[in-house]
């Protein structure tokens, strides 16, 4: 077993060093798919979490327990449902979208929009009230005084958004179920490991898990060296 | 002064993820320009991707057509399932009497049957059951005997794969009722590709049903310790076919893309891949080229168990299902 891992740390070097196309592909659609499911979930998941952060309404508590325990939603069970929504045969088949990257980051959009909401809404309520309060004596409008909130609690604001990304880019229920793992389509790092491992090809899935570990490590360092430079 | 600092490299770490984004979309809007060339879905068992053909059919086919293909690799229950939806243009599958039904509701049509190999029931080096060289029925008696006194185990596929529904055609014609036997707890299932399968059949030391060219591929690159104990043999006979999605149900689907397919795949060229598939490696072809068997009558015994196993009324293929492609049975 150390063998193997080890031999895919070499393989996952030498794929990169070599840039070998198909890997590079690969590697850009995961970050593509999965980046663009990251912004679109903040479309509406950073206003959500906000909202629900600021405000107080009836059933806030109730919404927060309901995206709280939408946390840990199975992949596969948000893939199925998915899939049988964007089938040919199903409420929105006529989209076509079954089997396409956008498929995929539609999936993920929605699969990431709990941990969005509940880590932004977290981030927002940790800010100090007075801040809000202090931006409104100041003349300041309920959207001015909202966005004076949102710049101070940036960090947690942004952790909410990588660790989305990085729940999204791991994922492989819904990438496999409504990407289909079609070669040189759909076929992103988490599908590649599947099929490779499937294959009996296991040094080349360890070499994409590893790069799979790099992309997420690397992008949870590069936000918080950029955190620690604005804080 | 600070807090503006602070606040450029922001912008400047939001600008750059925007741009990635963008280029990206535009990569991609890229990569999709090429709108003149067709696209055809091909759902198929998981021993004909796994193994790697599927991969070189593509790259030759791909080169000579303005049609590029798209391979689900899924188990032959599902792949049939996603034809019925409309989700594939055609099906490459392995399970005679789910594709005979499938033609008999109407959902396919054209089929056409272009390769065969052999099942093989494998084991461990040691073989308790003492299996070795009986045939299937006698084989599978013994497992179940042994098993139950608890000596040998046995993975099932479990995922109404092919080779999960040979296995259940195989304990039928050995006079079990499979519905019973795996209840047993020498018996199970893992629900699972026929690489998984192998792998788990290994740690257990347990026996299983595979397809030789699975098999081949895990064995040569020394996955597995297990050994063929029972192979060759009319009941282990194993039939790969092609089957269009029939257009009348699902006009959208690309007809036309999976007629120009199946002709690759049983033209000279496409069964000269199949054959040839393998052989460097392994010292034997994973797969059998069956187009030229069937038609010329080189082998009659071995063509007599294909027609016997994969025809429906004594045809590949009855008449009343080749609506829009005659030229395939010329």
């Amino acid at each position: 077993m150390v063998w193997e891992i080890l031999e895919g740390f070499k393989r996952a070097i030498e794929l990169v060093l070599s840039g070998d196309p198909t890997v590079i592909q690969i590697t850009l659609r995961s970050l593509y798919v999965s980046g663009a499911a990251a912004l679109l979930s903040a479309l509406w998941s950073l206003p959500l979490g906000l909202i629900i952060g600021l405000k107080d309404f009836t059933g806030k508590r109730f919404l927060k327990g309901l995206f709280n325990a939408l946390l840990g939603i199975p992949t596969v069970a948000l893939g199925l449902i998915l899939y049988l929504v964007f089938s040919k045969a199903g409420p929105l088949g006529f989209l076509h979208l079954l089997y396409t990257p956008q498929a995929i980051t539609i999936g993920q959009a929605i699969l990431i929009t709990p941990i969005m909401v509940s880590l932004t809404t977290g981030a927002v309520e940790a800010v100090d009230p007075e801040i809000r309060d202090l931006a409104k004596t100041l003349g300041a409008s309920e959207i001015q005084a909202s966005m004076a909130v949102l710049r101070e609690s940036k960090g947690g604001v942004s952790l909410a958004f990588i660790a989305s990304f990085n729940r999204a880019i791991a994922e492989l229920g819904v990438a496999l179920m409504l990407g289909g793992n079609l070669r040189g389509v759909t076929r992103v790092l988490t599908t590649t490991v599947a099929l490779e491992t499937t294959r009996g090809e296991i040094v080349l899935g360890i070499a994409m898990a590893i790069l799979l570990l790099l992309i997420v490590f690397g992008v949870s360092i590069a936000i918080n060296l950029v955190q620690r430079r604005t804080t | 002064m600070k807090i503006k600092i602070g606040i450029g490299i922001w912008a400047i770490a939001i600008a750059i993820m925007v741009i990635v984004s963008v280029a990206g979309t535009a990569y991609y809007l890229g990569a999709f320009s090429q709108a003149a060339r067709g696209r055809l879905v091909v759902s198929t068992t998981t021993s004909l991707y796994d193994t790697g053909l599927l991969d070189v059919i593509e790259d030759r086919f791909e080169a000579e057509y303005p049609i590029d293909l798209y391979f689900i690799s899924v188990g032959t229950g599902l792949a049939i399932e996603h034809a019925q939806r409309g989700d594939a243009d055609m099906i490459l599958v392995h399970a005679p009497s789910e594709e005979f039904s499938f033609l008999k509701e109407g959902y396919g049509v054209c089929r056409k049957i272009v390769a065969y190999n052999f099942f093989a029931i494998v084991g461990p080096e040691a073989d308790p059951a003492k299996i070795e060289g009986l045939s299937p029925s006698q084989a599978l008696t013994r497992i179940v005997e042994t098993g139950r006194s608890g000596g040998a185990v046995w993975v099932s596929r479990g995922d109404d794969s092919g080779t999960h529904i040979k296995e259940k055609s195989l304990w039928e014609a050995a006079g079990f009722e499979w519905k019973t036997l795996r209840e047993e707890d020498w018996y199970r299932e893992a629900g699972a590709s026929m690489g998984k399968t192998l792998q788990i059949s290994n740690e257990f030391s347990a026996y299983t049903l595979a397809d030789m060219g699975t098999y081949l591929k895990y064995q040569s690159e020394q996955l597995i310790v297990l050994k063929v104990l029972v192979g060759q043999g009319k009941e282990l006979l194993n039939v790969y076919s092609a089957i269009a999605v029939n257009q009348t149900l699902h006009p959208d689907a690309n007809f036309d893309g999976a007629i120009t397919f199946i002709q690759y795949l049983i033209s000279k060229e496409g069964q000269g891949i199949i054959e040839e598939y393998g052989r460097d490696q392994y010292e034997q072809s994973l797969f059998y080229p069956a187009v030229s068997l069937l038609k010329e009558n080189t082998d009659p015994a071995l063509a007599q168990w294909i027609k016997e196993y994969g025809f429906l009324n004594g045809s590949e293929c009855p008449p009343e299902y080749r609506g829009g492609c005659p030229e395939l049975y010329g």
